[in-house]
């Protein structure tokens, strides 16, 4: 564990390495019915923050009283109370915008991410790095849900933050193609994400094949090698 | 391509393409013959882009051009694109559609004979359903000269004259009539198909001809051996035997089986289409069963669903099934007992 200790390392393993959505494709069925927008999108990405940061700190705070046998369970129970304080908060403050999302408001219990990094992080690691662990992987969901929202919004009906006004009444959405731009309707159906998810996932692992690819050929024509490692092993 | 005798010189990819291409000449002779030209400049455009994509995709992926972009292949699959598609769409749906088959359904997926999905027929289920009122820009026959066509296509063409020029395809027109909720008293086959212009002697005006040629074509590739009969039979007869059955208990509900062979794509579908080489069965039970599954598909989406034509949608759904048809159906290898599989088990001792 010595190695994630490392705070940037947990921020990078959160937003790039071990991306919820590009690397460990967790949370596929939000991304597929919430991504249709743009709004929609950022708005569920940051309700996924909000329950990821306080899950993580909360587990982390409590994790020596929890009985390791029943520890599932226990938590699903917290996180389920904080997915209800969260989805009350929304009907509260934000009431189209909660009429929008629905039902994937409530769902973000049974997102696989919030359990994953509460089973696989915060239960074994202390109440900063886990803290710090819940809000970076939700920050790599955030902006890859938000990617696909705006891509799926910009190229199924030719606009970028329709629905702004459920958030911020003053504002208003624009149409950013031409009006008479037909749409293109598949984008806004569920195949439309899979097509963009799996178009970034290419992407992704294109950008990580060349710098590895950059990284072995340094290594090759690096005259001297100790000049290299000199930082490493100081 | 070459099977066990070897006393026949095995066909080249392109000699097969070509021939595909020359069998396809009859259907869209009588196309241009009633509907006008306008076929002809989509199909250019469909050629044109498949070309320039299968250009740019293999160049991307590092393979030799001159093999891959001579084979014939990009082609046959953009004429099949042009001749689903309503001859007046505008320009650009076609060369959307295009770039679609040949970028993401063929070479995403691994290039000429690695992709699960007909790219055609990709192509056409992702724009029937994201272009519907697209889609349905079909001409009247003898409607238009060759001039307003192309003034249609390239956007040209104001768009409020444009419902006046175009007509409903045979199953549209039979689907609107039978499922129209506004009319009171509801039609029956009879009375929607007796007093229509798009509707011919035996079932689509013009369509029945266009389906006549590509049965020519068609059967002359049989006789060339470039498809066998297993896929065209099974499909064709899988379709009259259940229009002709549900004709026979409710004509007032269904259309009778010439409508359903000559009304639509069913000709073009079952020797083009049906009979791709990759995204079909290959041994010849799981062909079978393949054109069957095509053929029940395409009339039960038909009859029910609410697109016009099922056939790209029912030949999808059952690409999906391929592998496990073909892995099920294998057939005996020489010199073992046919006993082993009945096991259930597919590991050899």
């Amino acid at each position: 564990m010595s190695a994630l200790n490392n705070l940037s390392d947990i921020a990078r393993n959160g937003v790039w390495k071990q991306n919820p959505l590009l690397v460990q494709l967790l949370g596929l069925c939000p991304l597929l019915a919430i991504s249709t927008t743009l709004v929609n999108a950022v708005s569920l990405g940051l309700a996924t923050i909000l329950v990821m940061l306080l899950a993580n700190f909360a587990i982390a705070g409590l994790r020596a009283l929890i009985p390791y046998e029943i520890r599932i369970p226990v938590f699903v129970l917290i996180i389920a109370a904080l997915v209800t304080v969260v989805d009350l908060s929304f009907n509260a403050f934000l009431h189209d915008l909660y009429l929008v999302l629905g039902i994937f408001i409530p769902l973000i219990v049974t997102n696989c991410i919030v359990l994953a990094r509460v089973e696989a992080f915060a239960a074994k690691n202390g109440l900063a790095a886990s803290t710090l662990d819940g809000v970076m992987m939700g920050a790599g969901f955030l902006w890859v849900i938000a990617l696909i929202g705006g891509l799926r919004e910009l190229i199924g009906q030719g606009t970028l933050f329709s629905g702004i006004e459920m958030v911020f009444p003053s504002l208003s959405g624009m149409q950013v193609l031409s009006a008479d731009y037909p749409g293109f309707l598949i984008m806004l159906l569920p195949p439309g994400a899979f097509f963009t998810l799996g178009l970034l996932i290419a992407g992704r692992n294109w950008i990580e094949t060349r710098a590895n690819q950059r990284l072995l050929d340094q290594r090759k024509h690096n005259d001297k090698p100790a000049e290299k490692t000199a930082p490493a092993t100081a | 391509m070459s099977n066990s005798p070897y006393l026949l010189k095995a066909t080249s990819v392109q000699s097969v393409m070509l021939r595909v291409l020359l069998a396809l000449l009859p259907g869209l002779s009588a196309y241009v013959w009633f509907f006008g030209a306008a076929i002809v400049v989509q199909i250019v455009l469909a050629s044109l882009t498949a070309r320039a994509a299968e250009a740019l995709v293999l160049y991307l992926r590092g393979k030799p051009l001159a093999l891959f972009l001579t084979d014939g292949s990009a082609l046959v699959t953009a004429w099949l694109i042009a001749l689903s598609f309503p001859p007046l769409a505008p320009w650009w749906l076609v060369v959307l559609a295009t770039l679609i088959a040949i970028i993401v359904a063929k070479h995403l997926y691994g290039g000429l004979g690695q992709n699960p999905f007909n790219p055609a027929m990709v192509a056409f289920a992702l724009m029937i359903v994201a272009y519907p009122q697209f889609m349905s820009r079909w001409p009247g026959i003898d409607a238009i000269d060759f001039a307003t066509q192309w003034d249609i296509i390239f956007g040209l063409h104001a768009n409020q004259a444009l419902d006046a020029l175009t007509m409903a395809t045979p199953l549209d027109a039979l689907r609107t009539a039978l499922h129209s909720a506004s009319t009171t008293t509801p039609a029956t086959v009879a009375s929607a198909l007796a007093n229509n212009p798009a509707i011919g002697h035996i079932a689509g005006r013009g369509w029945e001809w266009i389906a006549a040629g590509h049965l020519v074509g068609g059967l002359w590739l049989v006789q060339q051996r470039i498809i066998t009969w297993h896929l065209p039979t099974a499909f064709l007869a899988t379709l009259l035997l259940l229009a002709g059955l549900a004709n026979a208990i409710n004509p007032n509900e269904f259309a009778g089986p010439l409508f359903h062979l000559f009304g639509g794509g069913a000709i073009l579908a079952a020797f083009f289409i049906v009979t791709d080489p990759v995204s079909a069965a290959t041994t010849p039970y799981g062909k079978l069963i393949f054109a069957v599954g095509v053929g029940l598909l395409t009339w039960v989406i038909r009859s029910f669903g609410a697109y016009p034509d099922g056939i790209a949608f029912a030949v999808l759904l059952m690409n999906i099934a391929v592998p496990l048809i073909d892995m099920t159906t294998q057939p005996r290898i020489f010199g073992h007992k046919r006993g082993h599989k009945k096991t259930g088990k597919n590991h050899h001792e």
